[in-house]
C-alpha cells in the first residue's frame, strides 16, 4: 500500500514524436486538494487520464488508492470518481436515468441506484430536472449532475478535469460552493484548471505544469511569493503619460513596471498591498497624471507563466488540438 | 477582483459522501453489466426519432411501397405474386441496414465521450460491446415485427409449414446479430456520426440493392449479375422466399451456389461473419478506445 491516496512518479507520455507528459511527480496526501494548474495542451487532461487508467503511461508508475493504475485498473476505477472535462453525461438520458445507471455499474443493486441517484439529485438541486433528458440542460445543470455521478459510489479519490471551465460566473459560484463542502468534507481531490483564483480557493497544494513539465509546486501562498504576490495595476487616460506613470509606478512599488501600450496599462509587483495603492495614488496625483483605472491586482495565470518561464503562456496549437481531440 | 457572495443553496453534501470514501462493491457479474448498457442503448432508441423510424416506418414504408407502386410493373420469373416475392427483400434489406444503426450507436458513445465515461467504472470485460449486442439483438425484433404484420395486411403469406417458418425467422435473427458486428466495426473505424452516415450510404445501398432484393437477379446485365449472385443480400432475401414458401426465380443448373442452395450459404455467411469479423471488430473497438 502506498501512503497517499495519489503517488505517481516519473509519469511520460507520448503520442508519437509528441511528449504530452515529460515526467511527472505527484504526492496527494489523504484528505487534501491539489491544483494541477496550466494552460490548454499543457498535459493536465493527460496526467488525469493516467491516473484514472484511461490512459497508459509511456513511462513511471502511478498508485491511485493504493493500487497501480496499469496492473490493477478495476480495483483502482472502483474507488474514484472522475469528472472529465467536457461534461459526459448521457444526453439522451434522463439526470435520474444518468446516476442510476452509473449507480448500477458501480455495481450497486438496483433499488439502491435509484436511491442514490434520488438522494443525489436531491443534494444537488437537480430533483426538479429529474426526470429531463440532460441534452435540456444548462452547461451548469450538467456539471453539476456529472459532479454528482462522480459520488455515486462514495469514492475515496476523486479527479475532476476543469470542472468550471465554460461556465458563467454564477454557475462557477454555485459549483465552486458545492466543491467548498467536498474539500471541507475531507475528500482526496484533485482537479485541474486554467485559473490561479480557482485552485487558490479550493485547492492546499499547487502545482504548475507546462509543456507536460511541473515548473512550480507549493500552497498558493508560496506560489504568490515566487511570483511577487499582488500586482498594482494602472491604466491612463492620456496615453501620452503612459510611460510617465509607468516610472512613477516603478519608483514607489520598487518593482519593474511591465507596459502594455496599446491598452494604456502598466503593471508592477508590490509587497505592499493596499497601502501600497494608496502611496501609488498619491504619487501619481502629485505628478499630475490621470488614470482611468488603478487597482490591486492578484497575478493572473499569464503573469505566474512569465514570471516561472519567462515567456507568456505558448499558443501550442499542436497540442492543443491533441487535447481537443479527445 | 469581485467577491461574488455565492448564491444560497440547499445543498447538504455532508449527507451524502463520507471523508475518506466507502468500501467499493463487489462485483455483480458481466451478465448485469451488460443489461445496464443493453437498457441503455434501448433508451436511447426510444429517445432517437430517426433511429426509432429507421426500425419501424422506414420498413413497414417500403412494403407499401414496393408492393403498390412497383408490384403492378415486376414479374417474377416462374410465377406467383410479387408481393410475395418482395417480402424476403424487404426482411433482407431491413436486416442489412440494421449495421448502420450499430455503426451509429458505437460513433455517438466516441463523440458523446460515453467511451471514456464507461471506461472509467469498475465494469466487466467486454461488458460496453456486450451492452450494444443485446441492445441491437433485441431491436431487430422491432421492424421483423412490424415488417411481418404489413405483409400480411397486403397479402404476403407463409407457405410453408411451421418449421421451415421458424427457420426463416431464426434466419433473420442470426443474421442481424451477425450484422451487429459488421457495425461495431465500421463504427469503430470510422468514428464519427457523419463518417458513419456517408460510408453507409456509399456501402451499404449498393449492397442491398444490387441483390435479388427487389428484383429477380435473371434481370441484370453482367457483371452486376455475377455480384448480386454471390451477395448475401441475395442469398438471405432468396433463403426466406424459400422457407416461407413465396415465389423465387427458379435456379436452374448452371447458377452458382449460393443460388442453388440460399439458406446454407447464408449461415456460412452467418457464421464466417461471426467467426471472423466479430473478433476483429472487437480488436478494432478496443484499439480505437484506449491509448
Amino acid at each position: 500500500m502506498s501512503p497517499h491516496p495519489i503517488e505517481a512518479t516519473g509519469l511520460v507520455k507520448r503520442y508519437g514524436e509528441k511528449t504530452a507528459l515529460g515526467g511527472i511527480d505527484l504526492a496527494v496526501p489523504a484528505g487534501t486538494v491539489t491544483a494541477v494548474l496550466g494552460p490548454n495542451g499543457a498535459g493536465k487532461t493527460t496526467a488525469v487520464r493516467i491516473l484514472t487508467t484511461l490512459s497508459r503511461a509511456t513511462e513511471g508508475t502511478a498508485h491511485v488508492a493504493g493500487f497501480d493504475v496499469a496492473t490493477h485498473p478495476t480495483e483502482v476505477r472502483r474507488r474514484i470518481g472522475l469528472a472529465a472535462q467536457d461534461a459526459t453525461v448521457d444526453p439522451l438520458l434522463t439526470g435520474f436515468e444518468n446516476l442510476v445507471m452509473i449507480s448500477e455499474l458501480h455495481q450497486l443493486s438496483r433499488r439502491a441506484a435509484k436511491a442514490r441517484a434520488s438522494e443525489l439529485l436531491e443534494e444537488f438541486s437537480l430533483a426538479d430536472a429529474a426526470n429531463r433528458v440532460t441534452s435540456g440542460y444548462s452547461g451548469g445543470m450538467r456539471r453539476r449532475l456529472d459532479l454528482a455521478a462522480t459520488l455515486v459510489a462514495d469514492p475515496q479519490v476523486l479527479f475532476l478535469d476543469e470542472p468550471t471551465t465554460g461556465l458563467d460566473p454564477r454557475a462557477r459560484n454555485e459549483l465552486w460552493s458545492v466543491l467548498d463542502v467536498l474539500v471541507a468534507r475531507g475528500t482526496t481531490l484533485l482537479l485541474t484548471t486554467q485559473y490561479l483564483d480557482e485552485a487558490d480557493r479550493l485547492a492546499d497544494d499547487i502545482v504548475v505544469i507546462d509543456h507536460g513539465r511541473i515548473i512550480a509546486q507549493g500552497d498558493a501562498r508560496s506560489l504568490k511569493r515566487q511570483v511577487g504576490g499582488d500586482n498594482i495595476g494602472l491604466i491612463v487616460s492620456d496615453e501620452a503619460r503612459l510611460a510617465e506613470a509607468a516610472e512613477v509606478l516603478s519608483k514607489v512599488t520598487g518593482g519593474e513596471a511591465v507596459v502594455d501600450a496599446a491598452a494604456h496599462a502598466a503593471v508592477a509587483p508590490t509587497a505592499d498591498g493596499v497601502a501600497g495603492l494608496a502611496d501609488v495614488a498619491r504619487a501619481l496625483a502629485d505628478a499630475g497624471i490621470e488614470v482611468e483605472d488603478l487597482g490591486l491586482r492578484q497575478p493572473t495565470l499569464d503573469e505566474v507563466f512569465l514570471t516561472l518561464t519567462g515567456l507568456p503562456i505558448a499558443e501550442d496549437d499542436d497540442a492543443r488540438a491533441e487535447e481537443a481531440a479527445r | 477582483m469581485t467577491v461574488i457572495t455565492p448564491p444560497p443553496t440547499d445543498t447538504r453534501i455532508e449527507d451524502v459522501v463520507t471523508p475518506g470514501g466507502s468500501e467499493p462493491h463487489a462485483s455483480r457479474g458481466v451478465l448485469h453489466d451488460v443489461w445496464v448498457i443493453a437498457r441503455r442503448g434501448l433508451v436511447h432508441m426510444k429517445r432517437q426519432p430517426e433511429q426509432l423510424s429507421d426500425a419501424t416506418i422506414q420498413p413497414i414504408m417500403f412494403v407499401l411501397l414496393f408492393a403498390f407502386v412497383f408490384g403492378g410493373a415486376i414479374e417474377v420469373p416462374g410465377g406467383g405474386s410479387y408481393k410475395e416475392f418482395l417480402m424476403g427483400g424487404i426482411f433482407a434489406q431491413t436486416i442489412v441496414f440494421s449495421a448502420f444503426g450499430v455503426a451509429m450507436s458505437i460513433a455517438n458513445d466516441k463523440k458523446n465521450q460515453a467511451v471514456d465515461r464507461f471506461r472509467s467504472l469498475p465494469i466487466a470485460n467486454g461488458a460496453v460491446l456486450g451492452g450494444h449486442a443485446v441492445a441491437n439483438l433485441l431491436k431487430a425484433f422491432l421492424p421483423i415485427v412490424l415488417m411481418s404484420l404489413t405483409g400480411l395486411l397486403v397479402g404476403w403469406r407463409i407457405n410453408s409449414g411451421a418449421l421451415d417458418a421458424l427457420h426463416g425467422y431464426v434466419l433473420m435473427i442470426a443474421f442481424s446479430f451477425a450484422m451487429i458486428w459488421i457495425g461495431v466495426l465500421l463504427g469503430s473505424v470510422v468514428g464519427t456520426p457523419e463518417g458513419v452516415t456517408g460510408i453507409a450510404f456509399a456501402v451499404l445501398f449498393p449492397i442491398t440493392f444490387i441483390a435479388s432484393t427487389f428484383v429477380p437477379v435473371v434481370t441484370m446485365p453482367e457483371p452486376l449479375r455475377t455480384i448480386a449472385q454471390w451477395n448475401p443480400t441475395t442469398s438471405l432475401s432468396d433463403a426466406l422466399r424459400e422457407l416461407f414458401g413465396n415465389p423465387n426465380t427458379p435456379a436452374v443448373g448452371s447458377d452458382p451456389f449460393p443460388i442453388q442452395h440460399p439458406v446454407l450459404y447464408t449461415w456460412i455467411w452467418i457464421v464466417a461473419i461471426v467467426a471472423v469479423v466479430a473478433p476483429i471488430a472487437v480488436g478494432v473497438y478496443r484499439r480505437s478506445t484506449v491509448d
